[in-house]
């Protein structure tokens, strides 16, 4: 499916220093029963999110209209848990484009990077100056420059780079996804195929 | 130069390694079900792509199934409409399905195994992290995303970074009532939850050499729940004697051909790995979970840790045991137990029923206690019947269900009602996983029969002749 284009995004942050946040808190398995890929923004965060009765928790922060932005910043070991991409495509659908942890869970990293979600690792310290920052004013924002592979947070200039393969890089920034590319490599797999004992 | 088993395997499915990226990576087996697959296939179709290999994918359903009268139409209109996808997708692409009610039907990390699909060296993929129980063949597999399953639909390879790697030795003997389940929630409340992240694991040593394959296959399922992406033992003659007769395990020639390259899948004596760990048998206790990771282990007889010796930060430790409604240094022994669930790709195979059945027979099932008791697949309800399990458990007043995931992510009816406690055999404890605001503690075969026959936690070994 195709995503949009990731180039430098500049927003106010959502904080959520929580650590540890599997993908079945992201994602409730119950709400994994559909066959296409549409409305799973709405479910993000559920059990978190709404009351038993569907109403909404309000010392929750997606519930509080004080936060809001296009980068969710998460404590450390975000998305651990299950394989399901669903996760992923809840944070997508819901609006955000940028994850910032300290830590990720590798499945959740890979599966952000193939549906145009951009997960980005700081430091335990810059995470924590960055939770200030928003604690100080909830509407500062963030720079994320995928291109220089740097955060800034705009109020004080404090800056950090951050870690991405040069393909998955490439990808991001012209809405390029794995399969076409894997399509064009038929023939070496043919070969591999051929040679394999099973 | 000396290598690893991990290496041997990995380099050999490697089809191009791309310059400051990851490698294309070639997949032998591919394992879907009605969960992760659906929109895969609607991808294929928007592409206009076929399926590249269709013999080398297994379908099979088990996420969203009923545990009762699976001779009926499914009731939930969502779940039902998954189950079709499926089995149309299957038909479609010529791929073989096991739906439901086919006598080969069950959890898929249990079905692959039992029939010879899983073999040694191989890769294989699932979308569904606990693909990593595989790893007990000396394979290579792991979890992936939908995207993922589209990819190795579409050209049977997927695009992967190639993980560090980390060895765990656990040597020594197990002591009396110490199952693998212990064994591996002891290894990842030592690691934590968080501490195999970016890592392949093999595991060695003498405790894993006397395992049988329902055991490594329990160790290797829960290696995800370290972050780890896989774990792997090296193949031996525990193996191949699991293997050997197995529906679609090779035969004649064949077999002889596969043994002889099975034989080489092991680790060289002077490969280096990244990471090294070493436990001893005697120090692993039963084990059970009192918080909502994984990591949140500890022995039974031990009090819950203060946050300082956890290395968690005191809001999200806190988090952690309220939901649990436990308190540092509480004694889980003797706390009372709500639901009891045995089952799952971590332990719903024949072994495990085994265990459970030990301490159950000659006692009854507690009052307090709701027991789900469900097999991993119909091959095993099959042997549970054969065994004279089924007895067992009937006359100590359980009942058995039919295979399925059921309450290990409560998709389907099996759920845990909120507030509730269960002692479980499954893999997450996360907060909901078995139901909205259910209380989980994971543990062995043997610890959730215990709780069952006793209604409270308690130790197996006092209740082992
Ligand atoms: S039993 Fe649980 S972990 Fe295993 S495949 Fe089913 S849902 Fe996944």
């Amino acid at each position: 499916m195709a995503y949009d284009k990731f180039n430098i995004l500049k927003s106010s942050a959502v904080p959520m220093p929580i650590e540890n946040v599997d993908t079945d808190q992201i994602i409730p398995a119950r709400f994994l029963k559909a066959t296409e890929r549409k409305g799973f923004g709405d479910n993000l965060f559920r059990d978190w999110r709404y009351n038993a009765d569907d109403t909404p928790k309000k010392d929750f922060v997606l519930n509080n209209p004080i936060y809001s932005g296009k980068i969710l910043v998460a404590g450390k070991n975000f998305g651990s848990g299950s394989s399901r991409e669903h996760a992923a495509w809840a944070i997508y659908d819901y609006g955000f484009r940028c994850v910032v942890s300290s830590f990720f869970a590798d499945i959740f990293k890979g599966n952000s990077l193939n549906i145009g979600i951009l997960p980005v690792t700081v430091s335990a310290e810059f995470l924590d100056k960055i939770f200030k920052a928003i604690e100080a004013d909830p509407k500062t924002e963030l720079e994320v420059n995928l291109p220089a592979q740097t955060i800034t947070i705009l109020a004080t200039g404090e800056k950090e780079s951050f870690d991405i393969n040069g393909y998955k890089k490439n990808n991001l920034m012209n809405g390029y996804d794995d399969i076409d590319f894997l399509q064009s490599l038929k023939d070496d797999i043919q070969k591999v195929a051929a040679s394999s004992i099973y | 130069m000396p290598s690893t088993l991990f290496d041997k395997v990995w380099d050999s499915h490697v089809v191009r390694h791309i310059a400051d990226g990851p490698d294309v990576f070639f997949i032998d087996r591919h394992f879907i079900h009605e969960v992760t697959s659906p929109v895969a296939f609607l991808g294929l179709e928007q592409r206009g792509l076929k399926v590249m290999f269709p013999e080398r994918t297994f379908a099979t359903a088990d996420h969203n199934t009923p545990t009762i009268n699976q001779h009926l139409p499914v009731q939930d209109p969502l779940s039902a409409n998954q189950l079709k996808a499926l089995e149309q997708n299957a038909a479609k692409y010529g791929i073989s399905h096991w739906g439901l009610g086919n006598p080969k039907n069950g959890i898929v990390h249990v079905v692959g195994p039992e029939n010879g699909i899983t073999l040694p060296g191989m890769t294989i993929v699932c979308g569904d992290s606990h693909t990593s129980t595989h790893g007990a063949f000396g394979c290579i597999a792991f979890g992936i995303g939908t995207s993922e399953v589209e990819m190795v639909l579409s050209s049977q390879c997927i695009m992967q970074p190639k993980p560090k790697k980390m060895r765990i030795n656990v040597n020594g003997k197990l002591g009396k009532g110490i199952l693998p389940k212990d064994v591996v929630l002891y290894i990842i409340s030592k690691l934590t939850a968080a501490g195999a992240t970016g890592y392949f694991v093999e595991y060695a040593g003498e405790v894993f050499e006397n395992m049988s394959m329902e055991g490594r296959m329990t160790v290797c399922n829960m290696s995800i729940e370290m972050g780890a992406r896989g774990g792997m033992i090296a193949p031996d003659e525990t193996t191949f004697a699991y293997i050997k007769g197995k529906d679609k395990a090779p035969k004649g020639e064949a077999w002889d051909k596969a043994l002889a390259y099975w034989k080489t899948l092991k680790t060289d004596a002077d490969a280096k790995f990244d990471v090294e760990y070493n436990f001893e048998a005697k120090d692993i206790e039963p084990m059970i979970t009192y918080g909502t990771n994984p990591g949140m282990g500890t022995g039974i007889t031990q009090h819950i840790p203060v946050t300082t010796e956890t290395g968690n930060s005191k809001a999200s430790y806190e988090k952690s045991l309220n939901y649990m409604g436990f308190h540092e240094d509480d004694v889980l022994l003797g706390k009372k137990v709500d639901y009891v669930f045995i089952g799952s790709c971590t332990n719903g195979r024949i072994e495990d029923f085994r265990a459970f059945a030990s301490i159950v027979k000659g006692r009854k099932k507690a009052d307090n206690v709701t027991a789900w008791i469900v097999p991993g697949s119909h091959i095993v309800e099959q042997q549970i019947k054969d065994e004279g399990i089924l007895d067992i458990l009937t006359e100590a007043g359980f009942e058995l269900r039919q295979p399925g995931c059921s309450a290990c992510l409560a998709m389907n009816d099996d759920k845990i009602p909120a507030g509730k406690y269960a002692v479980s055999t499954s893999n997450r404890n996360f907060e909901g996983r078995q139901g909205p605001g259910a209380r989980t503690m994971l543990a062995s075969p043997l610890v959730a029969a215990a709780a069952a026959v006793t209604g409270v936690v308690t130790d197996p070994r006092e209740l082992i002749a």
